[in-house]
């Protein structure tokens, strides 16, 4: 427990750790770089972007990236430049292949699964039988509760 | 009775789910390097920076790549499991020392023990994204063609090695 927590604390240092501004040059390609580092996946601090990270890695990464661009790469090399190194896991995005149709199909899956249970459950509410009518017996019940006086089919029809 | 079964069935199934989730390990994120060939580089050794060591000097041989640093914590806990594994001249083990400084690279060596045939010094990180590297330590076994059959995150274990690692690479010497 000592040791998970340590653990803890050590990545979570190392995420804020580190923070140097980066050296500003063209803001158009700042721009990209910001772009396409939303897109990434900080693997040390893993439910952070590429941008918002201070990881060492990220700095490193951003770094890969801003030379990349500088370069003159179109963004779908520099992604797949990334990925050929960390897999699918370092894109926030996930593509679709085999192994995601679950992950891309599933939620709609569901969602027809339960509009389906949906629209059984209504039809056989609606299929249900309504309440039998009063028998005399129940009638003069009523009236004994409720009192005589009032009309006994009108409150048959508004009783719930 | 029946009514309660499928809610049953489905949390069954939920349990089973989050059971299997709470098992696996977020950080080990599957590298797409695994049955690919180890990526080229020419870096100095450590001991000897006007030399040079490239991943093709160990064509032929199934050998250890492991990523260190004098920084880094865990690479203390795998450190006695290495220098046995290079007692026991079971294959070469050879070292990435990532960005370190040669000195303190240096005097961890010398102060912990030395397992490696030679260690090869990346300062910049640079070859260590090429790697895939994204928490130190990192060991790939790479086989005689230079192709990366196992890539271990975070430190390597007597239990990993023994179970995984071992059985792979006298597999791999066939």
């Amino acid at each position: 427990m000592r040791f998970l927590l340590l653990a803890v604390f050590v990545s979570v240092s190392l995420c804020g750790f580190n923070a140097r501004a980066a050296d500003n040059s063209n803001p158009q390609t700042e721009q990209r770089i910001r772009q396409l580092s939303e897109k990434l996946r900080c693997l040390v601090c893993q439910n952070q972007t590429l941008a918002d990270s201070n990881a060492e890695l990220a700095q490193d990464l951003r770094q890969q990236l801003r030379e990349q661009v500088a370069a003159g790469r179109s963004d779908d090399q520099i992604l797949d430049y990334l990925v050929q190194r960390y897999g699918d896991f370092v894109l926030y995005e996930p593509p679709f292949k085999p192994i995601t149709v679950l992950l891309w199909v599933g939620p709609f899956v569901l969602l027809a699964a339960a509009a389906l249970v949906l629209v059984a459950v209504l039809r056989r509410r609606r299929r249900a039988p309504e309440e039998p009518p009063l028998g005399p017996d129940e009638k003069r019940l009523v009236e004994r509760v409720l009192g005589p006086g009032t009309p006994a089919q009108e409150r048959d029809r508004g009783a719930p | 009775m029946k009514r309660f079964l499928w809610p049953l069935a489905i949390f069954i199934l939920l349990v089973g789910f989050l059971a299997v989730g709470l098992k696996l390990d977020p950080r080990e994120v599957p590298s797409p390097l695994v049955g690919k060939p180890a990526p080229e580089f020419a870096l100095p050794v450590l001991h000897q920076p006007d030399k040079r060591f490239a991943p093709g000097d160990m064509r032929g041989k199934v050998w250890l790549l492991n990523v260190w640093a004098s920084w880094c914590v865990s690479c203390r806990e795998e450190h006695p499991v290495l220098l046995d594994l290079a007692k026991r001249d079971v294959m070469p083990i050879l070292g990435l020392n990532y960005k370190d400084k040669g000195e303190d690279a240096q005097r961890w060596l010398k102060q912990f023990g030395d397992p490696y045939q030679l260690s090869v010094v990346d300062a910049d990180g640079r070859i260590g994204i090429d790697y895939g590297v994204y928490g130190v330590p990192e060991t790939y076994l790479i086989d005689g063609e230079g192709v990366i059959r196992y890539k271990q995150i975070g430190p390597l274990t007597q239990a990993i090695l023994d179970q995984k690692v071992l059985p792979l690479a006298k597999a791999l010497k066939k």
